[in-house]
């Protein structure tokens, strides 16, 4: 029954790693881009999801959690939070705040605006953040962006940890705007 | 003779691959990153993958065989 656990069932670690290196030093957000790129890469050069299918520490963390250490109630999720709708609604609203953070940033690195040390959950609550802040070598935009794509971050995992109690371990995973994309170039590459 | 096997809605399948990792036939792939295929020879309709699949889009269902 037991599978033999492969290197890559460890990268939880890695995840967990990163949320909480981001309470000492926000300039390893920067790090967080890998979860961009080394899904997209995969979907766009081999043609599948094995990004989700095998790496992705975030999934594993969400089913150990959720899973082995029992934080979910392990029920259905509502049928309108996987539908195409809701989905791929999401994956919108996620961008539109993924550019709104890029152009805060460009507005920080152009000297338009001040850095603000604080880390924005749920698009809304600004915590502040200062703490783990203590200078960039290049620009006050550097450190911008960290705080920023940290603040995505840390969203996306408050929503997953939230449903994760609620529904299924790895609900994420339904509404994931990473997992969304994917599987869209992944159907767009397979119909062309 | 009456069987169970797991039968996934591919429609609604989000292609996340939960399922693969608690088969424990290996009978599940996610071809092309699409949607979750199960090998019907090798599925014992166990359900694992039923009570895993974070969309709840995996069904056992009844065959004769």
């Amino acid at each position: 029954m037991n599978k033999k656990k492969k290197w890559y069932d460890y990268l939880w670690i890695v995840s967990l790693t990163y949320l909480i290196l981001g309470f000492f030093n926000i300039l390893f957000a920067w790090l967080g881009l890998l979860c961009f790129f080394i899904p997209l890469l995969i979907a766009i050069i081999k043609g599948n999801k094995a990004y989700c299918n095998k790496y992705c520490g975030r999934g594993q963390l969400f089913s150990l959690i959720g899973g082995r250490f029992g934080l979910s109630r392990r029920k259905d999720i509502p049928g309108w939070m996987r539908s195409k709708y809701f989905r791929y609604g999401f994956l919108i609203f996620f961008f539109a705040m993924f550019f709104l953070m890029l152009w805060n940033t460009w507005l920080v690195f152009s000297g338009a605006k001040d850095l603000r040390t604080v880390v924005t959950l749920l698009w809304t609550f600004k915590l502040p953040w200062h703490w783990a802040y203590h200078g960039t070598l290049f620009s006050d935009g550097v450190a911008q962006f960290a705080f920023g794509f940290y603040s995505v971050m840390l969203t996306s995992t408050v929503l997953g940890f939230i449903t994760m109690v609620l529904f299924k371990p790895r609900s994420w995973c339904v509404y994931c705007p990473m997992g969304t994309m994917t599987q869209l170039i992944c159907k767009l590459q397979a119909t062309h | 003779m009456i069987k169970r096997k797991a039968v996934v809605n591919v429609q609604e399948c989000v292609a996340c691959g939960c399922c693969i990792k608690v088969c424990p036939r290996n009978a599940i792939t996610v071809p092309n990153g699409i949607h979750a295929s199960i090998d019907r020879d090798l599925c014992v309709g166990c359900g694992m993958c039923a009570k895993e699949c974070p969309a709840s889009i995996i069904t056992l269902e009844v065959t004769e065989e």
